[in-house]
């Protein structure tokens, strides 16, 4: 299978990456030759196998329902690019 | 004397106990060797004060009778590791400026252990490479140079490239990796020191930049077994920050080195004997065989037969689970943010992204993007985690007749940086053999085993079972003993 650059437009789309038809014309036969090379296994008959999700057998353990982090406002905002009045500021959503 | 700098972990820990020397005066001398290191571009940000801060630390503790483990040992950070108040970046754009609140697990145990920091040691941008190239702050340099008399800079191997290059350079004793699918093995393949990838959830992952979390992996990268053996001791441990660290307890590692193989069998995967691999790197995985047999290792012949499936299985899975991971940078929380004229939010995500994101992070976000998309989802991410699981499978019927496997790390010595940036698969095939056993999880081991024809370092790894790290150790001591490398690039930076 192999992907058009419309089809990697809508990918970047989907990745929100902001990208020209230009960069997305350069970036079709990389992703066509890595999605070439992946399509190999194909070929591996895996039928009956089930899907590896954890490598190392673990279990999820549970701990009390309580708070044991918190208070650290200033902290998170710290970093943030704009912040105002105590929160993360954004480019306005709703008109 | 020695040069302070020329000494491991464990030669300045005992040496700084028996009062060979101070913490003070090993922290000067190891940030004056950091200070020194530009041309190599190792270090993202020194942290020349912290380093110091510790030292002191150490001295008065040692004065008072109660050194801890790691005391008058300074290390250099991946910077994949949040610091605390040090910025972290994970050496992308996008989190350029990023001064964490918190400390990781790992990073935090070691300094907890009495460790000092000497900065935060450069890498691939959010640990996709295997050069080194992809760093927002510019190639790292290999102490390592042909020895054609010519000056090529040479890869340092990727993606723990600062750290490989630091430590092989005698910059810092010792430092911690990442590893995703070889990122701690394959850089101290290239550069003729050790590293060491643990079972996965041995070690914390909280506060290490996400990349792949199935795969995500910290170690310890040191120029001795023994040194990787005291840092994992420190760094390893549940956490209950992290829902994947294993609760097991923590072995003392040190003490249970014993390169004495008797009774143990040592698997070859004939799979293993890839394509145009270099003839030196088969005779060295010969040498290596013969080592084990002097250690008193029996060895076998054995099969892993999904083996070529593991990278192109790895290839959908790690960039499945980066694009997951990346979405958080947004431009909202932390880090970049661009904002073009009469940008909305949507506009403010996507130019945000393309702004702060390399070529090669671009790349497998798309990838990922893809392979995860409506439509393509069984045929790509799903038949990659079945492909996972055989390759897990063909690891445990191996146990069923070795202790351990015996492998090449890399299936070339380092290259010049340049020779492989314009195509993205050979790249990938660096880490033919240290993906399959990341795909399952199992602690391995790289160790230094001799130099090719160019004068460049080959390494060996060690495959064993899960949480046997001390057994991979060992086999790896018993090869280090037998190597005797003492090889080490003449200083020209």
């Amino acid at each position: 299978m192999s992907v058009d650059t419309q089809t990697v437009l809508r990918i970047a789309s989907l990745a929100r990456i902001a990208m020209s038809e230009e960069e997305a014309e350069r970036l079709k036969p990389e992703l066509n030759n890595i999605l070439g090379w992946v399509e190999q296994l194909g070929e591996v008959d895996t039928s009956g196998v089930e899907p590896l999700a954890a490598v190392i057998a673990n279990h999820t353990r549970m701990r009390d329902d309580v708070v044991t982090d918190g208070d650290k406002r200033e902290d998170i905002l710290a970093n943030a690019p704009v912040a105002e009045h105590g929160f993360f500021a954004v480019p306005k959503v709703i008109e | 004397m020695t040069d302070i700098t020329d000494l491991g972990v464990a030669d300045i820990r005992d040496g700084f106990r028996g009062g060979a020397f101070s913490a003070r005066e090993v922290a000067d001398a190891f940030n004056d060797a950091v200070a020194g290191s530009d041309a190599l571009n190792c270090f993202i940000v020194k942290t020349p004060e912290k380093a110091l801060e510790a030292a002191d630390e150490a001295d008065r503790a040692l004065a008072a009778g109660d050194a801890k483990p790691l005391s008058g040992v300074p290390l250099g950070i991946k910077d994949l590791f949040c610091t605390k108040g040090v910025q972290s970046t994970a050496a992308s754009h996008i989190l350029e400026g990023f001064v964490p609140p918190y400390e990781s697990t790992v990073s935090g145990n070691l300094l907890e252990a009495g460790a000092g920091m000497l900065g935060k040691l450069n890498m691939d941008q959010f640990a996709m490479g295997s050069s080194n190239e992809t760093s927002h702050f510019g190639n790292v340099v290999s102490p390592w140079r042909r020895n054609d008399g010519g000056n090529t800079p040479m890869s340092p191997g990727g993606s723990s490239g600062g750290t490989s290059s630091a430590i092989a350079a005698h910059i810092v004793p010792a430092a911690t990796g990442t590893d995703t699918g070889g990122s701690i093995r394959q850089p101290a393949a290239f550069t003729g020191i050790c590293g060491m990838k643990p079972t996965y959830g041995r070690c914390s992952r909280y506060g290490m930049v996400a990349f792949a979390s199935s795969l995500d992996q910290a170690g310890p990268m040191a120029r001795s077994v023994k040194d990787c053996a005291i840092l994992l001791e420190a760094m390893a441990g549940h956490d209950a920050k992290d829902t994947t660290s294993l609760k097991e307890p923590v072995p003392n590692w040190e003490a249970g080195l014993n390169g004495d193989l008797k009774g143990k069998t040592i698997g070859i995967p004939k799979e293993y004997r890839v394509d145009n691999m270099p003839e030196e790197i088969d005779a060295l995985w010969k040498q290596g065989v013969e080592w084990m047999r002097d250690a008193g290792a029996e060895i076998v012949d054995v099969s892993l037969p999904h083996t070529k499936y593991a990278l192109p299985a790895y290839y959908i899975i790690a960039p499945a689970e980066a694009s997951a991971n990346l979405s958080r940078y947004d431009g909202v929380r932390y880090g970049l943010r661009e904002t073009p004229d009469g940008a909305n939010l949507q506009d403010m995500y996507a130019a945000t992204r393309a702004a702060g994101f390399g070529d090669e992070v671009k790349r497998r976000v798309m990838i990922g993007t893809y392979v995860l998309s409506a439509g393509f989802y069984d045929a790509y991410f799903t038949q990659a985690t079945k492909v996972r699981t055989l390759i897990a499978r063909d690891f445990d019927s191996a146990w069923e007749s070795c202790d351990y496997l015996l492998t090449p790390t890399a299936p070339s010595a380092a290259f010049g940086l340049g020779d492989l940036s314009d195509d993205p698969i050979a790249m990938y095939l660096n880490d033919v053999f240290t993906v399959p056993s990341s795909l399952a999880g199992l602690p391995a081991i790289a160790v230094p085993g001799g130099l090719d024809h160019q004068g460049l370092p080959l390494g060996l790894q060690v495959i064993g079972k899960a949480l046997d790290e001390q057994g991979v150790m060992n086999a790896g001591l018993a090869m280090e003993e037998r190597a005797g490398f003492t090889a080490r690039a003449e200083k020209w930076w």
